[in-house]
C-alpha cells in the first residue's frame, strides 16, 4: 500500500482536528475584526479571544491573566529566560540552571546569555535521560535567578520530576520554568500544584495550527515586555492577536486535557508492542527511560544503519517519522540528546523517533512493524560499518 | 533539505550493490563517526573495469552517489576510472543539497582508493596515478 500515509512524528507536528478547523473557519471568513477596535466586529473577536485564554488556563490550573499569547513555543522559552534574566540579573542574581537536554529554543537563548556574562549550570540526565532532583537542589545558589528544566524531552520523550523540581524552587525561592510543548496534553498538568512559576506551550503539538503558543508567567512576576507596541496581551507582547490561531489553541487544549487518560492506555498498548517487537532486532537499544516517557514516543538505536537512510525507506514505504542522526539534524554532529545519554556517535546516527498520536491506528502499527526489520535488513545488508560491527572490529557499547 | 529525483531513485534502486568475491581492487573509505562509510570492490582485468559492486553505510546522497559512481567506472579503463570528480557525480545525479557535497567527495574517494588498492596488490606504487587520498572525509567531522 505505497499510497497509505502513516504519520509517526507527532513530536514534530501535529494535524488540526476536526473540531479545532471548525472553530477557527469563522474567525478566517467573516470574523475578521481587530480584538482592539470598539464596534462590534471587534468586541466580538475579543470575546472569543477571552474564551480562549480561559480555555488555556482551566487547563494549566492558573488564572486567566497569566496567560500570554505568543507566536510559538520558541518564543515562549524565549520570552520567558531572557526577560526573567534581564529582572533578576538586575537584582544581582545572575546564575540560571539548566539541563544539557534542553530544545534549542533553550539551550540557543541560554548560551546567548552567557555572552552577556550569565552563568548557566548544565545538569546531566543520565543513562536514562531523566534530571537528577538533588542534582537541582545541589545547585541552587544565593545567586541563582531561574531553572528551566524541559517537562518532557522531544526527542526521547522521558518525562522529567517537574513537581519535585517545582517543590524545591519554591522553597528555594527560585523562579522554575519549564519548556512543556512536549508534555501538554500528555501528561497531567497544573501549574499551582506543581509550582510552575513559567511554562511554555505550543499549538501545533497538541492538533492546533502552526504559528501559535503559550507563555504562562505566575502574576507575581511582571516580566519586560518581549514585543514593544500596543496595548495587547496586557502590555507585554504587542502585535494584533491572530484570532483564528488562538480560538484553534482554545478548543485543542479543551480537548487534550480531557483526554489524556484515555489517549495514554490506547498509546501505551501500541508502545508495549513496538517495544516488545523492535527490541527482538540484532543489536537495537531503547533510547530513554522504559517507563518514565511519554506514551506516544519511542526512540531507537539500530546499530550499523544510518538514520536518514532509516527515514527515507520508511518514506518510500508511505511511513513518516524521525531520527537524530546528524544527516537529519542539518549539522555535523548526531542529536545532543542523544550524545546526552551517553551514546556514541556511530549509535546515535542509528537512531529513529516514533511518535504517535491519538490518532494513530493499531493497522499502521501493524505495518510498521512489517515493514521495519526488512529496511534495517535491508540497510545493513548494504553496510560496511554492520560488516565491521559483526565482526567485532569496532567500537563497543556499554 | 529537498533531494532530486535522481537521488530518490538511485537510493531506491540502488545499483551494483553488495561485494565483489573475486575483486582485485577494494577500498573503504570515510569512518563511522561521521555517519558514512563507503567501501568500492574492483574486478580489473587488463586496466579494465569489468566489474564493481559497492556497500554504504551513510544517507541517502551517501548512497545514491556511490551508486552512480559505480554506473559511471563500470566499464571503463582504469585511467578512465580516476578522472571521475565529485563534481561529475554531482552533475549525473541532477546536483545535491550543499549539506551533501562531502557525500561525492566520498564517492570519489572510495574509486580512487579502490584502484589505489589494485596498483598495491600488483607490486605498483599507486600515488603517480591515484593521489593522494584522503580516507576520512575532511569536509566532515574531526575525529
Amino acid at each position: 500500500m505505497p499510497n497509505t500515509r502513516i504519520y509517526l512524528d507527532n513530536a514534530a507536528t501535529t494535524k488540526i482536528s476536526d473540531s479545532v478547523l471548525d472553530a477557527m473557519l469563522p474567525w478566517l471568513k467573516d470574523g475578521y475584526g481587530n480584538p482592539s477596535s470598539i464596534y462590534t466586529l471587534g468586541r466580538e473577536a475579543a470575546v472569543a479571544l477571552n474564551k480562549a485564554r480561559s480555555q488555556v488556563a482551566k487547563a494549566l490550573g492558573c488564572d486567566d491573566n497569566e496567560v500570554y499569547f505568543t507566536s510559538c513555543g520558541s518564543e515562549s522559552d524565549n520570552w520567558a529566560l531572557i526577560s526573567t534574566a534581564k529582572m533578576m540579573g538586575a537584582k544581582g542574581k545572575k546564575h540560571i540552571i539548566s539541563t544539557v537536554f534542553e530544545h534549542h529554543a533553550i539551550l540557543h537563548t541560554l548560551q546567548a546569555l552567557e555572552k552577556e556574562g550569565y552563568e548557566v549550570t548544565y545538569l546531566p540526565v543520565y543513562e536514562n535521560g531523566i534530571v537528577r532532583v538533588e542534582d537541582v537542589e545541589k545547585a541552587i545558589r544565593d545567586d541563582t535567578a531561574l531553572v528551566t528544566i524541559m517537562y518532557a524531552n522531544n526527542e526521547i520523550g522521558t518525562i522529567q520530576p517537574i513537581p519535585e523540581i517545582g517543590e524545591i524552587c519554591s522553597r528555594k525561592g527560585v523562579i522554575f520554568h519549564t519548556d512543556a510543548v512536549q508534555a501538554v496534553g500528555n501528561v497531567h498538568i497544573n501549574v499551582k500544584e506543581q509550582k510552575i512559576d513559567m511554562l511554555s506551550l505550543s499549538g501545533h503539538k497538541i492538533h492546533a495550527q502552526k504559528g501559535v503558543g503559550v507563555l504562562y508567567v505566575n502574576k507575581k512576576y511582571r516580566l519586560a515586555p518581549f514585543i514593544n507596541g500596543g496595548a495587547q496581551e496586557r502590555g507585554r507582547r504587542a502585535g494584533t492577536e491572530n484570532i483564528p490561531a488562538i480560538v484553534g489553541l482554545g478548543v485543542a487544549m479543551t480537548e487534550a486535557v480531557a483526554g489524556i487518560d484515555a489517549k495514554n492506555e490506547k498509546l501505551r498498548k501500541f508502545q508495549d508492542r513496538i517495544i516488545n517487537s523492535v527490541m527482538k532486532i540484532d543489536r537495537v537499544h531503547l533510547n530513554g527511560d522504559r517507563e518514565k516517557r511519554l506514551a506516544g514516543n519511542l526512540n531507537f538505536s539500530f546499530e550499523g544503519v544510518e538514520g536518514e537512510s532509516l527515514l527515507l525507506q520508511l518514506d518510500l514505504q508511505g511511513i513518516a517519522a524521525s531520527s537524530g542522526s546528524a544527516c537529519t539534524s542539518g549539522s555535523l554532529d548526531p542529536s545532543h540528546v542523544l550524545l546526552a545519554i551517553g551514546l556514541p556517535h556511530e549509535v546515535a546516527h542509528g537512531s529513529l523517533r516514533i511518535s504517535m498520536s491519538e490518532y494513530t491506528t493499531e493497522e499502521e502499527i501493524d505495518r510498521l512493524l512489517e515493514v521495519l526489520p526488512v529496511i534495517i535488513e535491508r540497510l545493513r545488508g548494504m553496510s560496511p560499518l554492520w560488516e565491521h560491527i559483526i565482526k567485532g572490529e569496532t567500537f563497543k557499547i556499554k | 533539505m529537498i533531494y532530486s529525483e535522481k537521488v530518490m531513485e538511485h537510493f531506491a534502486n540502488p545499483r551494483n550493490i553488495g561485494e565483489l568475491e573475486d575483486a582485485n581492487g577494494v577500498g573503504e573509505v570515510g569512518n563511522a563517526k561521521c555517519g558514512d562509510i563507503m567501501k568500492m570492490y574492483l574486478k580489473i582485468n587488463n586496466g579494465i573495469i569489468e566489474d564493481v559492486k559497492f556497500k554504504t553505510f551513510g544517507c541517502g546522497a551517501a548512497i545514491a552517489t556511490s551508486s552512480i559512481a559505480t554506473e559511471m567506472i563500470k566499464g571503463k579503463p582504469l585511467d578512465e576510472a580516476l578522472k571521475l570528480t565529485n563534481k561529475a557525480v554531482i552533475e549525473a545525479l541532477d546536483g545535491l543539497p550543499p549539506a551533501k557535497i562531502h557525500c561525492s567527495v566520498l564517492a570519489e574517494q572510495a574509486v580512487k582508493s579502490a584502484v589505489a588498492d589494485y596498483y598495491k596488490r600488483q607490486g605498483i606504487d599507486p600515488t603517480p596515478f591515484v593521489g593522494k587520498i584522503e580516507e576520512h572525509c575532511d569536509t566532515c567531522c574531526e575525529v
